[in-house]
C-alpha cells in the first residue's frame, strides 16, 4: 500500500463532479493510492472506477443487484453479484486495506455480524451511514406521530430498504463496546462538511474504524 | 468481413498421455491487426463441435462465424481494437489434427490409435500457436463452455500470458450428470456397427450413432422454458396423432434434423476424443484444492453464467468466483437472465457485449499504462 497523499483541491472538486455524494468524497480522500479496497453495495461501480483512474486503486466490489452489477463491470470494475449478508466468508483475513460499506448498513440483515467480517477482511473499514437521530428526522416523527418521513428517509414504511436504524451517538456506542478503534469521523449535512452537535445535526455520518 | 482459414504446422507436441505427435497442424483465423507491440491480442476458444470460424463470412462456404456476433468492428471483441485468433482443437476434425487426421507412420487415418488428449494439450498446442504469430501476452482468453473452461486453463497455466480471462457457462470440472451425457454420447456411436472399432474412413461412417448423441446433446443445451416456447407440443401433420413413429412432433423433427446435419460436418471418433477430454479435465488436477489451482492465476477475471443452464449451471460459474475469491485474485461475476439455456451464451449477444465491451477496455487501458 502506497503512502497517503493529500489529494489536490482540484481533484477534491471532480470527485464531487463525478460523484455528487458527499460520503464518495470523504471516502476517496481517505482511501490513499495504490490501495486495495473493497466496496460492499457497490452499485453501478461509479467511486471503484473514479477511485481506478484517479489513484490507481485495486478495487472490487460486491452487490446484489444483476442490473447494478452488470454496469459496474461494463465499466471495467471487478463487481460480484452476491449478498454482503454472505458474502464475505471467502475472503481470505486481512485481504484488503480498506472495506468501504457506503450508506448500506442500515438495510443489513445482521449489521453487527457485516462489519465483523469487514474488520475481519480488511484492514480498516469505512462505513457510511444516514443519521437516524437527525432533527429532521426526529421532528418528523414527534409532529407526525408516523414513521419519518425526510429527503434521507423518503419511503413509507413498507417500503423502506432500511431495517435498521441508527443514529450516530448509537455508532460510537458500538465502537466502544465493540473495542474498535475509530481512526476518523466526518459529518455531513447536505454535501457540507460540520462538526457541531453530530448526533443532532448530522445527516451522513462516515467513520474510519479499525479493530480492536 | 470475408475470412480465411489458415494453417500452421508444428514439427511435434508431446501429450499429457506421454506421447508425443508430429506434424500437428493446427487451423485457426484471425481477425483485425495486431498492434506494433502486440498487446492487444485476444484468444477465442470454441465451445465442443465448434471450429476455428469464429467470425466474418467464410471465404469459400460463405457462412458467419459461430460467435460472429460477438466478433466484429464495434462489437463485443472489437476487431477494430482488437487481435482476434481463435483455432480448432486439438482432436478436432476441422482442420487441426485429430483422429481423423493421417498418422505419416501408418499413411492412413489415425482413427482409434489417435493419442488420448487433454484439455491441458489442447491449450499447449495454442500456446504454440499464439507464440508462432509473435505474440507473448495475450490481453484476453474468452471461450463458452468447453471453451471457458480452456479460458481457466490457460490462466492456470501461463499466468504471465493472460491478462485477462473470460470463462462463460463453464466449470471448473464435470459433475457426475456431465460425464454422464457425454457417455450416453459416447454409447450411442459405439453402439452403431458402421463405426467399426473407429475404422469408418472411407466407408459409411456411425451417422445414426453420431445424429442420436447430437440429438442428446441438443435437449441438453435447451431449457424446458426454451423447447416449450419453440416447439412445445406443435405436431407437423395437422390431423394428429399419426399413430406412427414418423417424426410428428416438431421437436422431433428439429432434433432429428440437428442430427442429420451434424453428421456431415462432424467426424464420430472426435466426439468421442473431445468429450472424454472434457470428462478428465478437473483444473484443480494436481493441488490440494480449487482456491490453490485458481491462486495460479494473475490474470483478471470475468465470470458470466446463465440462469436457465442446467447442462452448466451456475453454481459452477460460483464454485469458480468463490475459488478465486478465496485466492484473493480479481474476478467479476455476474449471472445473466435468460431463457435459452446452455445455448444462451451464443445467443444473449447484448448484455454479454456490455460486459465483455467495458472489462476488456480496461484491462487494454490498465495494460497500456
Amino acid at each position: 500500500m502506497a503512502s497517503s497523499a493529500r489529494p489536490l483541491a482540484t481533484s477534491k472538486r471532480l470527485v464531487k463532479q463525478v460523484l455528487g455524494r458527499g460520503d464518495y468524497a470523504i471516502i476517496s480522500e481517505i482511501v490513499p493510492p495504490g490501495a486495495k479496497v473493497l466496496d460492499l453495495g457497490c452499485g453501478e461501480g461509479e467511486l471503484l472506477e473514479w477511485l481506478a483512474d484517479n489513484k490507481k486503486v485495486d478495487g472490487r466490489g460486491i452487490e446484489i443487484s444483476s442490473a447494478l452489477v452488470r454496469r459496474a463491470i461494463a465499466r471495467g470494475v471487478s463487481a460480484y453479484q452476491g449478498d454482503i449478508n454472505e458474502g464475505l466468508a471467502d475472503y481470505p483475513d486481512k485481504a484488503f486495506d480498506y472495506v468501504i460499506l457506503s450508506q448500506t448498513l442500515q438495510q443489513t440483515l445482521k449489521p453487527l455480524r457485516v462489519l465483523k467480517e469487514m474488520l475481519r477482511v480488511g484492514h480498516g473499514i469505512i462505513v457510511a451511514f444516514p443519521n437516524f437521530g437527525h432533527w429532521r428526522v426526529r421532528v418528523s416523527h414527534l409532529v407526525s406521530g408516523r414513521a419519518p418521513k425526510t429527503t434521507l428517509f423518503p419511503y413509507d414504511w413498507h417500503e423502506s430498504p432500511n431495517i435498521h436504524f441508527l443514529t450516530v451517538d448509537d455508532f460510537e456506542i458500538l465502537c466502544q463496546s465493540q473495542k474498535w478503534k475509530i481512526e476518523r469521523r466526518f459529518f455531513l449535512s447536505g454535501s457540507r462538511r460540520m462538526q457541531a452537535l453530530p448526533n443532532l445535526m448530522a445527516e451522513i455520518a462516515v467513520y474510519l474504524v479499525q479493530g480492536g | 468481413m470475408i475470412v480465411e482459414t489458415k494453417f500452421a504446422q508444428f514439427d511435434s507436441l508431446t501429450l499429457d498421455c506421454g506421447v508425443t505427435l508430429s506434424h500437428v497442424d493446427v487451423a485457426y483465423e484471425t481477425y483485425g491487426e495486431l498492434n506494433r507491440d502486440k498487446s492487444n491480442a485476444v484468444l477465442i476458444e470454441h465451445a465442443f463441435t465448434g471450429d476455428a470460424h469464429a467470425a466474418g463470412i467464410d471465404k469459400e462456404t460463405g457462412k458467419p462465424g459461430w460467435w460472429d456476433n460477438m466478433i466484429g468492428p464495434a462489437k463485443a471483441f472489437d476487431t477494430d481494437k482488437y487481435f482476434v485468433v481463435c483455432a480448432n482443437v486439438l482432436g478436432g476434425c476441422r482442420g487441426t489434427i485429430g483422429p481423423s487426421s493421417i498418422d505419416p507412420v501408418t499413411g492412413k487415418p489415425y482413427a482409434m490409435t489417435f493419442p488420448m488428449v487433454t484439455l491441458s494439450d489442447m491449450v499447449r498446442l495454442q500456446k504454440q500457436l499464439v507464440e508462432h504469430l509473435g505474440i507473448r501476452r495475450l490481453l484476453g482468453v474468452a471461450g463458452g463452455s468447453m471453451g471457458g473452461m480452456q479460458a481457466l486453463e490457460w490462466a492456470v497455466r501461463y499466468p504471465e500470458a493472460v491478462a485477462s480471462a473470460f470463462p462463460i457457462a463453464a466449470t471448473a470440472r464435470h459433475t457426475a450428470q456431465q460425464i454422464a451425457f457425454n457417455e450416453v454420447g459416447r454409447q450411442a456411436i459405439m453402439a452403431d456397427p458402421d463405426w467399426n472399432g473407429g475404422n469408418y474412413y472411407g466407408l459409411q461412417p456411425p451417422a445414426r450413432g453420431l445424429s442420436v448423441a447430437r440429438m442428446v446433446g441438443h435437449i441438453t443445451y435447451m431449457s424446458d422454458e426454451s423447447m416449450r416456447e419453440k416447439f412445445g407440443r406443435r405436431l407437423r401433420i395437422k390431423d394428429g396423432p399419426a399413430f406412427a413413429f414418423d417424426d410428428e412432433f416438431e421437436v422431433e423433427s428439429y432434433l432429428r434434423h440437428r442430427g442429420r446435419q451434424f453428421v456431415d460436418r462432424f467426424d464420430a471418433n472426435s466426439y468421442l476424443y473431445i468429450t472424454k477430454a472434457m470428462d478428465v479435465f478437473d483444473i484443480a488436477n494436481g493441488y490440494h484444492s480449487l482456491a490453490e489451482a485458481l491462486g495460479k492465476t494473475q490474470s483478471r477475471f470475468l465470470v458470466i453464467s446463465f440462469t436457465s443452464d442446467w447442462l452448466y449451471p451456475s453454481y459452477q460459474s460460483l464454485e469458480i468466483v468463490n475459488a478465486l475469491r478465496r485466492a484473493n485474485r480479481d474476478v467479476a461475476y455476474c449471472e445473466l437472465n435468460s431463457n435459452y439455456g446452455h445455448d444462451a451464451f451464443l445467443v444473449e449477444v447484448e448484455e454479454q457485449t456490455e460486459l465483455i465491451r467495458g472489462f476488456l477496455a480496461r484491462v487494454y487501458r490498465e495494460a497500456a499504462a
